[in-house]
């Protein structure tokens, strides 16, 4: 299993195009809250599927946390991403009983399948590829979340037939 | 008419195995009689492995059946009611009748998993019928002190891997006089290959909440926060419902259980995916909406914690214990167990064992019990090679030494810890170089960067064991990575640093022999560390399909005039894809 660091975590040289009025209104909502940052970084990324770099300035402007601060934060935590994602995000479990159970295989038939790497996204926008360890399930390892749904059991053929089950659920 | 309780167990492994399909499908059938049978919820009760399970009561006695699918299930019903009596198909638990997984479930001792799968965990009812909230109210008039002492007659060490006494802690906290304190459970749950606490946190809320509000009387706290880590969105979901239903019948909130200026509520604080952040100084700086970063003790968190304010810091496993020590009484909980560790540990036991799943055991049994006697021994009959503890920060207990007691210094003898509550089973087929390569890449890939030596000491460590894995390790490589093994144990702020080392040097203590094969003889013994695995093609079985020559990404296979395969050594890159294909066993590993 090639364990990459997260390419997410480059920042986008060029701004994306958001709902601003949307990002200052989360924004705003948090003002006096202490302790509010992680929780509001973790709404704007609800929202957006991302902490779009705009967020940072505006956190600053409204906040008044230095934009080294939370951008220090965001880069901190696994679960904030600094680019879109896909619609759905495949967490593939790296943890100790999915390991030992042959998880690298999942792992290299899912990125062999869409063609991406960890931290990657389909060009379709349909999926994202994240490392995880341990979901929780470890008497079902191999495991593997997408959006919200855990599957277990998996090899290498199960795993493909249900990325390909979402596909052309999502064709239609 | 005698009275049938279907309950499906949906807890988030039942869901992944698909309990809600069967859920759905029951669902659908009850309400064409719904007269005649109940249907209702619970969560899972450690028998993960048959998932997805149905628990059926009947006349006073419980059947589980396992490994069923919805129309198995509605078969299973319909014998109930049409025969009344129990189908012995996919049938794994009975009180009555021989069934695979009595032992599994007899040979285990609970107390805090006592709920898990029995109740539904979202009905506070259901937790008040089986004595819930009951402790707050045997408590209500006792002083801080007589909480306390209670809880130091039990005996209760912390179940997050540190096994501090809970009371001593609880005592610190409960003598200082600010007004304001906080009660944190930490279900931040690191170790990679653990899921104890996430099943208490979807089993059995409630019981979380009555322990956070025992020991906010304790120590005199108004708040309580659940630090839940991200993974676990049924847990968090369940536990949001219990908090509001407590909150709608006063159990948390001002006065609580009509107790005059005893106010104290709780809330969930999502953690955001950082395993030191399960430290209690760096959960306290993500509470605070900081990096996770671990700072010095003392001053301890009991003193100055969340907001410089006491705070007392327990594992979800050690909360979920105080109601029912309460209830039941410290003597009868210090009754099971050893001299120095009292009461009952949970286990989650995975890896290569037949029996995955939770298990309660008495502090003092044999490791060899629960894997052989309540888990069932490997799944393929292998030999075991060794039982990993305490994940990232433990160590493994050989083969030969499995009839060690669960006891904290009888484990830390053996030179790995009782943990969390983590064992993963090894057996032959698992390579122990590439374990302790496993742990290092999560621990050097956590590790939060403050400590020089854990930051790029464990890296190090972790390039030395590649280069072992990939066949170019030298014989003196294991020295170095002893040496760098002590300076990252004596030179780092945190647990995480000062524990990174273990799964090595507690591989190179028993399986240096495995080390040496890889440095020496270039020859990985479990053939898992595919740079060292050599393939081969048997003359007498290859039938010449080409089957393997088409798949072989290096052009390393070729062929004689009869057709007979044969593998070109210098140009294999050991990828394994002919031996994945062949369908003749004729491609063999060495
Ligand atoms: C790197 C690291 C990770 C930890 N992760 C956890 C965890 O996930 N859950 C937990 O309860 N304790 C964890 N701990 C232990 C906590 O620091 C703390 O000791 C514990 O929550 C106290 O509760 P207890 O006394 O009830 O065990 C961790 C410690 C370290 C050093
Ligand atoms: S190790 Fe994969 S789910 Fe726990």
């Amino acid at each position: 299993m090639h364990i990459e660091k997260n390419t997410n975590k480059n920042l986008q040289s060029t701004e994306c195009q958001i709902d601003i009025s949307a990002l200052e209104t989360i924004i705003k909502d948090c003002k006096g809250v202490s302790g509010g940052l992680i929780p509001l970084l973790q709404r704007i990324q609800d929202q957006f599927t991302f902490i779009p770099p705009q967020a940072f300035k505006l956190i600053d402007k409204e906040l008044n946390i230095p934009e080294s601060e939370s951008l220090g934060v965001a880069t901190f935590y696994t679960q904030f991403k600094l680019n879109p994602t896909g619609k759905y995000t495949i967490k593939i479990c790296k943890g100790t009983a999915c390991h030992v159970q042959n998880a690298s295989k999942i792992f290299d038939a899912i990125s062999e399948y869409l063609q991406i790497k960890a931290g990657e996204t389909t060009d379709d926008q349909l999926f994202t590829l994240e490392l995880v360890s341990c979901l929780g399930c470890c008497s079902l390892a191999p495991a593997i979340m997408i959006g919200e749904e855990t599957y277990g059991k998996l090899d290498d053929r199960s795993v493909i037939s249900i990325i390909k089950e979402i596909q052309s659920r999502e064709s239609k | 008419m005698s009275q049938l309780r279907v309950k499906v167990g949906l807890g988030s492994c039942g869901i992944a195995a698909g309990a809600q399909r069967i859920y759905d499908h029951l669902e659908l059938i009850h309400q064409k009689n719904p007269e005649q049978w109940s249907l209702e919820k619970t969560n899972c009760i450690g028998i993960c492995y048959s998932e997805p399970l149905v628990h059926i009561e009947f006349n006073d006695e419980l059947y589980i059946y396992g490994n069923i699918t919805p129309v198995g299930t509605e078969q299973v019903i319909e014998s109930f009611l049409q025969h009344n009596t129990p189908p012995s198909a996919f049938l794994v638990y009975s009180s009555q009748l021989p069934a695979s997984e009595n032992d599994f479930i007899n040979n285990q001792v609970k107390w805090a998993l006592k709920n898990c799968g029995i109740i539904n965990p979202e009905k506070i009812e259901e937790y008040e019928q089986m004595g819930g909230y009951q402790a707050v109210l045997k408590i209500q008039k006792w002083s801080p002190d007589r909480i306390i002492d209670e809880i130091e007659k039990s005996g209760l060490k912390g179940r997050g891997g540190g096994g501090f006494l809970t009371a001593t802690k609880w005592r610190l906290a409960s003598k200082q006089t600010k007004k304001n304190k906080y009660v944190i459970c930490n279900a931040d749950e690191g170790d990679p290959g653990a899921f104890m606490d996430r099943s208490i946190l979807e089993g059995d809320p409630h019981g979380v909440l009555e322990g956070m509000i025992i020991a906010g009387k304790a120590i005199g706290a108004t708040k309580g926060i659940i630090y839940c880590r991200a993974e676990y969105p049924l847990a968090i979901k369940r536990v949001q419902i219990a908090i509001e239903q407590a909150r709608e019948k006063n159990y948390l909130g001002k006065n609580i259980f009509g107790i005059r200026g005893f106010d104290f509520d709780i809330y969930i604080k999502e953690g955001a995916g950082a395993f030191v952040c399960g430290e209690e100084t760096a959960l306290i700086a993500s509470i605070e909406g900081k990096r996770g970063m671990p700072s010095k003790r003392p001053p301890f968190p009991a003193i100055k914690g969340v907001w410089d304010l006491p705070t007392v810091i327990n594992n979800v496993e050690t909360l979920v214990n105080i109601p029912t020590i309460i209830n039941k009484g410290a003597e009868n909980y210090a009754r099971l167990g050893t001299e120095k560790a009292k009461g009952t540990k949970v286990f989650a036991i995975t890896g290569k064992v037949k029996k995955s799943g939770l298990v309660e055991v008495p502090m003092g049994t044999p490791i060899s019990t629960v894997i052989y006697d309540i888990c069932g021994g490997t799944a393929n009959g292998n030999k075991i090679k060794a039982v990993q503890l305490g994940g990232p920060s433990g160590g493994c207990v050989p083969a030969h030494l499995l009839d060690t007691i669960i006891d904290y210094d009888a484990i830390i003898e053996t030179g790995a810890i009782m943990g969390s509550g983590g064992m993963v089973v090894m057996d032959e087929s698992t390579c122990m170089v590439d374990v302790a390569k496993f742990f290092l890449t999560f621990t050097q890939s956590e590790s939060c960067g403050k400590c020089t030596f854990c930051r790029i000491g464990t890296l190090r460590m972790l390039e030395i064991l590649e280069k072992i894995t990939s066949g170019e390790g030298e014989i003196e490589d294991l020295e170095i990575l002893e040496d760098l093994a002590l300076e990252i144990q004596s030179n780092s702020l945190c647990g995480l640093g000062q524990s990174a080392p273990n799964p090595v040097l507690s591989a190179l203590k028993y399986f240096r022999d495995e080390f040496e094969a890889h440095i020496i003889d270039k020859r990985c013994p479990a053939l898992q560390c595919s740079a060292l695995i050599r393939y081969e093609i048997l003359a007498d079985r290859c039938v010449g399909c080409y089957q393997c020559r088409k798949v072989c990404p290096a052009n390393a296979i070729e062929s004689n005039d009869r057709r007979i395969h044969r593998i070109i050594e210098e140009n294999c890159i050991r990828c394994g894809a002919c031996y994945e294909k062949c369908r003749f066993d004729a491609i063999v590993r060495s």
